[in-house]
């Protein structure tokens, strides 16, 4: 979009209304809140005044939950958290607890793990972005997105044995290796997949409707952005340069060749296009990464931390022991605190661990990017008219599950 | 960001002990928002990435509840942590950052309904993941994780404060909807579309 391109006005609180006001329920089961998010909305006509979000109707207690279980028990439920990218929970829950214990995990586990990252973030705009088409009309870019994001859940089935509940890290490694010939399936998935999002992209970036429904709507500016703490591409969309990718590099990020998508208005067209973009950035590691693949261990080789070989535990005592100690008691951490955000497909994903040693946390914070997200709703959607709430909402891209934890 | 710097600026702040590479500090309570207007106007943390309320157990006495700030600057690309302890155990005070981190908002009310902590000076400190006539705070070490007995239900759509302005939307007559059962959460609600008031000629089907 050139830059002489300039955005209507939003309407005006005062200009010809009448002033009489109604509350409206919006929620919490409706096709376009993504969940189960009830908006309360004090209108007039049909003019936003004032947006309350009501959350928690998903409120499962995961903080509580992990404090009564050992460290590698709790990967399982970060894959409820943002279902729509379990594994980027999975490792950015194992590289907190790692941080914590000073771990250095092994050049294949990190590769294995930067596919992995990125194929959700990849499955996760996918879906973002199909049913914010939806919400705007487009019933087949839906289709079309559903229809790619059905082959990455083949391949993550693949890998781990699940399509959505992956549970596939561990701290200090992963739960088992890739499978013979997986690599060579996901790089013919990433050259198919290529063309398909063109497709997309024509299907609906240019689309009048789309464009008509999304330019001008809901703009965010980068301070109002950076106040509210937005993290990821809804913060980048706002022309804010911060990739924790780039920036706070992890897994080895910095070895690897892309580029930071930044938007320039701030509103929910740029949120479009950055995660359009993002998607042709994910191929690009995604490429790199299966081209220079280490060969080696996955796990760590500390029998504290991680499990031993499983043929090492039917032969030999040593290893029937520390395999019985690390499932029973949990991978032994020091004690100590440390925060991880990772850059999740919604935004940075933040873990605060505190430990007092053992194999049980004694404090898990999680600090869920669809939460920062949804926050700034309440400043965002005042001033728009009720129709533009689906557009608005899909924009910002949540997941209620990250949300309420 | 070095650690001398920022307690050359702030001499209030303790160092505290960081495995994790981020510089830590503990500022007492009467500090905090001095200390969080610093990091913005001088240090260029523009985000507060997160606040977590932590519970250091009964045993801890008054130095027992307390928040963990998170501050991440964008252009320096480095986070910083501030520990700030409530100075009661029995009734938990905080002052809140509302004022200068328009993203304290959501994170003080989470902190708030989880672990009772209550933040001086929030706009709109009302419960956020449980419903406001909820009794407890999950998060706290006393309770148990199973829950505990009698817990109130959340109120249903009538009990709400503007309950006597509702107008239900007529649902009764849609597909997933049936009318007939008593259990209808708008009980007080006319039913617009009654089966009496068919014309007689109407057929089953369409009824």
């Amino acid at each position: 979009m050139s830059k002489e391109f300039t955005y209507p006005e939003p309407p005006m609180l005062s200009e010809g209304r009448i002033g009489e006001k109604m509350i409206l329920n919006m929620g919490p089961s409706h096709p376009s809140t993504h969940g189960v998010l009830r908006l309360k909305l004090e209108l007039d006509g049909d003019l936003i005044l004032r947006c309350d979000p009501i959350i928690g109707q998903l409120h499962r207690g995961d903080e509580k939950i992990a404090e009564n279980m050992t460290y590698n028990q709790f990967v399982p439920y970060t894959d409820r958290m943002d279902y729509l990218a379990p594994i980027a929970n999975n490792v950015a829950f194992a590289l907190c607890a790692e941080k914590l214990a000073g771990i250095e995990i092994t050049e294949r586990c990190k590769a294995i793990r930067v596919i992995c990252c990125e194929l959700s973030r990849i499955t996760s705009h996918l879906v973002g972005i199909s049913a914010y088409a939806m919400d705007a009309g487009s019933w087949t870019g839906f289709m079309y997105c559903y229809t790619q994001r059905e082959k990455i859940c083949t391949l993550f089935e693949e890998l781990t044995g699940a399509r959505l509940t992956t549970s596939y890290s561990r701290i200090g490694g992963l739960a088992r290796d890739l499978p013979d010939g997986w690599l060579g399936n996901l790089n013919s998935f990433c050259n198919k997949f290529l063309p398909a999002l063109d497709e997309i992209d024509k299907l609906i970036t240019r689309n009048r409707i789309f464009v008509d429904r999304a330019a001008g709507i809901g703009i965010i500016t980068p301070e109002q952005a950076m106040q509210w703490g937005l993290t990821g591409a809804n913060l980048r969309a706002s022309g804010v340069n911060t990739d924790l990718r780039k920036d706070v590099p992890y897994l080895g990020y910095e070895n690897y060749d892309f580029d930071v998508v930044i938007g320039a208005g701030g509103d929910c067209y740029d949120r479009w296009l950055v995660r359009i973009e993002e998607m042709r950035q994910s191929v690009r590691i995604i490429r790199q990464a299966i081209e220079k693949m280490p060969d080696g261990p996955v796990n760590v080789a500390n029998p504290l931390i991680s499990l031993p070989p499983k043929d090492g535990v039917l032969r030999n005592m040593e290893d029937l022991i520390n395999n019985f100690m690390v499932v029973t008691q949990g991978p032994d951490l020091p004690e100590g605190e440390a925060y991880f955000e990772a850059e999740n497909p919604k935004g940075a994903l933040g873990f605060y661990i505190i430990s007092r040693g053992g194999g049980v946390p004694y404090r898990v914070r999680v600090r869920g990017p669809s939460f920062v997200s949804l926050s700034i709703a309440q400043e965002l959607l005042p001033g728009h008219n009720i129709s533009d709430i689906p557009v608005l909402l899909g924009s910002l891209d949540f997941v209620l599950g990250e949300c309420d934890r | 960001m070095k650690e001398e710097i920022l307690l050359s600026e702030m001499a209030f702040l303790k160092p505290r002990r960081s495995v994790d590479g981020i510089p830590a500090f503990d500022c007492p309570k009467d500090s905090l928002v001095k200390a969080a207007k610093i990091l913005r106007d001088k240090f260029e943390c523009q985000s507060l990435a997160d606040i977590a309320s932590v519970d250091m157990g009964e045993d801890a006495g008054n130095a027992r509840f307390g928040a963990v700030y998170h501050f991440f600057s964008h252009t320096k690309k480095k986070y910083v942590r501030i520990v700030c302890m409530c100075e009661s155990g029995e009734r938990p005070v905080l002052p809140s950052l509302c004022s200068i981190y328009k993203g304290a908002d959501w994170h003080e009310r989470e902190a708030f309904d989880m672990m009772g902590i209550v933040f001086d000076g929030h706009p709109n400190l009302r419960r956020i993941l449980m419903w406001d006539t909820y009794p407890w705070h999950p998060l706290r070490k006393d309770f148990p994780l199973a829950g505990k007995e009698g817990s109130p239900l959340p109120p249903t759509f009538e009990d709400e404060d503007e309950a006597d302005k509702v107008i239900p939307a007529p649902l009764v007559g849609g597909p997933f909807h049936s009318p007939s059962d008593g259990t209808a959460p708008f009980s007080t609600q006319k039913e617009p579309r009654s089966v009496e008031k068919f014309p007689d000629n109407c057929t089953e089907a369409e009824q």
